[in-house]
């Protein structure tokens, strides 16, 4: 047992830092510092650079055009786009679709997607919550009913993150309504956002922002052959995928790089008359944000390194790193915008927005303070909420 | 100690929570929010009709003799329905100052307008770098001749962008943080040089950036002797904004224990889990820790000991945004999805709390305060 990087890794951590600085344009760092999200020509141009490098499927063997690196090293890799303030590569493709396609999917499948999924040229996005099904999400009613070699599918979707900006969206749909129990009728069908049928509305959410969506689906005809997996079996793929995405959610990274932010304002704004940054109230706080990242690191190596690969088996202890991961992204947010204080209250990203060629209201940092912040707190809800989270503990993990 | 309130507060109560339920529901604040000022001029006049304006404001004046206590019941009013109009900013903030440091001319002049709703006051202090520090003042005011001329920033000014005057502090001697050589000034909304740049708040409540450029201002009050006001002044409006604090964790607690009973998931309502149960006591407990202290701030508002005052002032502080923020993070977290969406209240009330907590210092820095007199 060694709980230090070898050489190796910090090799390669160095290397991966040098890439991003040397590579990521400036104006986009500088919005991700700021606080800003990413927008979706960054995401895309950013991707392709990695791409172009053999790195945006970080996660991927390097038979699908990964780079096969080691869990420690895509661990890392994630670690240095987050510190960077890189645009993140699009997990819905990368860490979502990517690897259903190479564990379910037919050949023919595989050798459309992948390479697509990794440039970027399709921008995935993720149907699978309903109106009536969130946390039960085997509720879902979205009926898909075979028509020759199509599905017509009917339904609603809700909470379609970034379905706005989406070429193909995975779907779970209801394909025997019949079944004995609710998870065997479902399937998983890839969906082709351009086909007639299909309406996308925008959610706005607490931040302002458009990130979210309702997805419409009015008699839309799907082949059959973008189905993934035997018919009835999807439930078998969502499990797969939900395990992914959890310990994706954790976002280490952006943590630390929200500490790091924290603590550079706070050299630059006051509190009685002294950099907030040797108010001791501020210290101990920054130091109890140290030591659970430092817990949560530990921990995510310990469950990436032991984990199973066994199909449709996902690590119940990812649960562990969606909880503590998404806490502590909500306390850095936190953390961050209390340093601004009573500016970081004002609306202005929205005013700056709405009208071009304004003059700033104030300091730079300080409109984009509280989004992060408001928008975080749906990180305890989405991939399966913290209380469903701890459910799955209780029952996986210690069979109570 | 009696918790019990008069006849007068009872119905003061009753007849401001009708007035609200009739005119104050989700979307008529979409449509408030959407007018000239950001609120409803037309409540506003209803508010001067049925004599809240004067609420604070001493008979004499044309008010209706009231306490801090009957300022806390308005204002918890106000936040279950997260009312825009600008009472904390005119009658709480703008008229306390008035009253405490203005001549009697000034008073005759100002409150009863005040009271009637013609005139709105707004309380020009916060600047940019001072954060919460309560003494940062860069502004400044010059003696030329016999008039005041003022010259500077002011940052986060509720309501400051509607006010046809404005409570302007200034130094008018001493370096950038001293106690000493602050001053109040009555500026008038259309002085020249004065221009002034509104805004929503992320609560959607108005606030403006000001700036100050050779503007006249009248005197209010003594020369250097503006920080006790201007203390007292922040003291209301903490205990006011607590209480309307408490009101928005009212709704947001009767929002989730309904969503709780009609939300179905997994063949039964999400209440049925006694997760959600326990949460649920949890943000009880919370908001009633969080109305003790607003009560506590309520009573201390005019407290003539100082030092006093401004401790108990601080534990309201703590107390309130702490118990804000537990409530207003469940809210969010109980409801789901929705609970994150523009289209939903709970959203709206978890950022007026949220602006409570991080105005006239948040829970860390009054934190510090009572912490520095730890004996
Ligand atoms: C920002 C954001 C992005 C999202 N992106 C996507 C996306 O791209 N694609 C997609 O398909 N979905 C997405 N979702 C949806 C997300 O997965 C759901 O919101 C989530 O599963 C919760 O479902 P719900 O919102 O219906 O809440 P509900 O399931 O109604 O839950 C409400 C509350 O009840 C609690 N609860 C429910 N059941 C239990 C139980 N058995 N025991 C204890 N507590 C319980 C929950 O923890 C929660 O606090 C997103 C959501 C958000 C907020």
């Amino acid at each position: 047992m060694d709980l230090r990087f070898s050489k190796e890794d910090e090799d390669f951590r160095q290397e991966v830092r040098t890439f991003i600085n040397e590579n990521l344009p400036a104006d986009i760092r500088e919005r991700s510092r700021l606080g800003y999200g990413a927008r979706k020509e960054d995401t895309v141009a950013w991707q392709r650079i990695l791409n172009k490098k053999g790195w945006a499927a970080y996660s991927w063997p390097v038979e699908y055009g990964g780079p096969g690196w080691s869990p420690t090293q895509r661990m890392i890799f994630q670690e240095e786009i987050m510190m960077g303030n890189a645009p993140e590569v699009l997990g819905f493709n990368i860490t979502m679709i990517g690897p259903v396609l190479m564990q379910f999917a037919t050949q023919e499948q595989k050798d459309y997607f992948l390479p697509r999924a990794r440039n970027l040229d399709d921008w995935w996005c993720q149907g699978f919550s309903e109106p009536g099904a969130g946390s039960d999400l085997a509720s879902l009613k979205t009926a898909a009913v075979r028509d020759g070699d199509e599905y017509v599918v009917n339904g609603q979707k809700i909470w379609t993150s970034t379905a706005h900006n989406a070429d193909w969206c995975f779907v779970l749909v209801r394909t025997d309504p019949h079944a004995k129990k609710r998870q065997e009728g479902i399937s998983f069908i890839l969906v082709d956002m351009k086909t007639p049928g299909i309406t996308v509305r925008p959610i706005i959410s607490i931040d302002g922002s458009h990130h979210l969506n309702e997805v419409f689906f009015d008699n839309v005809r799907v082949p059959v052959k973008n189905r993934i997996y035997e018919e009835n079996r999807g439930w078998d793929v969502a499990k797969f995928l939900l395990g992914n995405e959890r310990t994706g959610i954790a976002r280490l990274g952006k943590s630390k790089e929200r500490l790091a932010y924290a603590k550079e304002l706070a050299r630059e704004v006051q509190q009685h008359g002294r950099p907030l940054i040797e108010d001791p109230a501020f210290r101990r706080r920054a130091a109890q944000i140290e030591v659970d990242l430092k817990a949560l690191e530990l921990t995510q190596l310990r469950v990436v390194s032991a984990k199973k690969k066994e199909a449709g088996k996902p690590d119940p202890f990812s649960s562990i790193l969606k909880i503590k991961g998404t806490e502590l992204l909500q306390e850095t947010s936190e953390f961050v915008m209390d340093v601004g204080g009573p500016l970081a209250m004002p609306g202005w990203a929205k005013e700056l927005a709405a009208m071009s060629n304004q003059p700033p209201y104030g300091p730079d940092w300080a409109p984009a303070m509280a989004g992060p912040y408001l928008m975080l707190r749906a990180a305890s809800i989405y991939g399966g909420t913290n209380e469903i989270q701890k459910n799955i503990l209780t029952k996986a993990v210690l069979g109570l | 100690m009696d918790f019990e309130l008069s006849e007068d507060q009872r119905l003061l109560k009753d007849s401001i929570s009708r007035l609200l339920s009739d005119n104050y529901g989700f979307a008529a604040r979409r449509g408030y929010m959407a007018e000239a000022n950001g609120y409803s001029a037309k409540l506003w006049e209803q508010y001067a009709e049925l004599g809240l304006l004067g609420l604070p404001i001493d008979e004499k004046y044309g008010g209706f003799g009231g306490g801090p206590v009957d300022v806390m019941l308005v204002m918890e009013e106000f936040g279950r329905v997260m009312a825009l109009e600008p009472f904390l900013a005119s009658v709480v903030l703008g008229a306390t100052a008035v009253k405490l440091a203005g001549s009697e001319s000034q008073k005759s002049m100002i409150l009863p307008a005040v009271a009637a709703g013609q005139v709105k006051l707004a309380f020009a202090h916060g600047e940019q770098q001072a954060r919460h520090d309560m003494t940062d003042v860069l502004t400044t005011a010059k003696k030329d001749g016999n008039a005041w001329v003022l010259d500077g920033a002011k940052s986060v000014v509720l309501h400051g962008d509607c006010a046809d005057k404005l409570v302007v502090s200034a130094r008018t001697s001493g370096g950038r943080r001293d106690a000493g050589g602050l001053t109040l000034f009555l500026v008038d909304g259309s002085a020249s040089g004065l221009a002034r740049r509104g805004y929503a708040l992320r609560d959607g409540s108005r606030a403006a950036e000001i700036s100050l450029t050779g503007v006249k201002g009248e005197l209010l009050g003594a020369v250097d002797g503006g920080l006790a006001v201007i203390e007292r002044v922040i003291q209301a409006g903490i205990a006011a904004l607590g209480a309307e604090a408490v009101g928005c964790m009212e709704a947001m607690h009767a929002m989730t224990l309904d969503y709780m009973k009609t939300r179905q998931q997994f063949g039964k309502a999400i209440g049925q889990n006694q997760v959600m149960q326990h949460k649920a006591a949890d943000m009880l407990i919370a908001m009633e820790q969080g109305r003790s202290m607003a009560m506590l701030a309520a009573m201390m508002v005019d407290e003539e000991d100082a030092e006093e005052r401004a401790h108990h002032i601080s534990l309201a502080k703590v107390g309130v945004g702490q118990a804000g923020r537990h409530v207003s993070q469940s809210a969010v977290q109980m409801h789901g999805g929705i609970g994150m969406t523009e289209e939903y209240a709970v959203g709206h009330y978890f950022r007026r709390v949220m602006t409570f907590e991080h105005l006239w210092g948040d829970t860390s820095f009054h934190l510090g305060l009572i912490a520095d007199k730890v004996a």
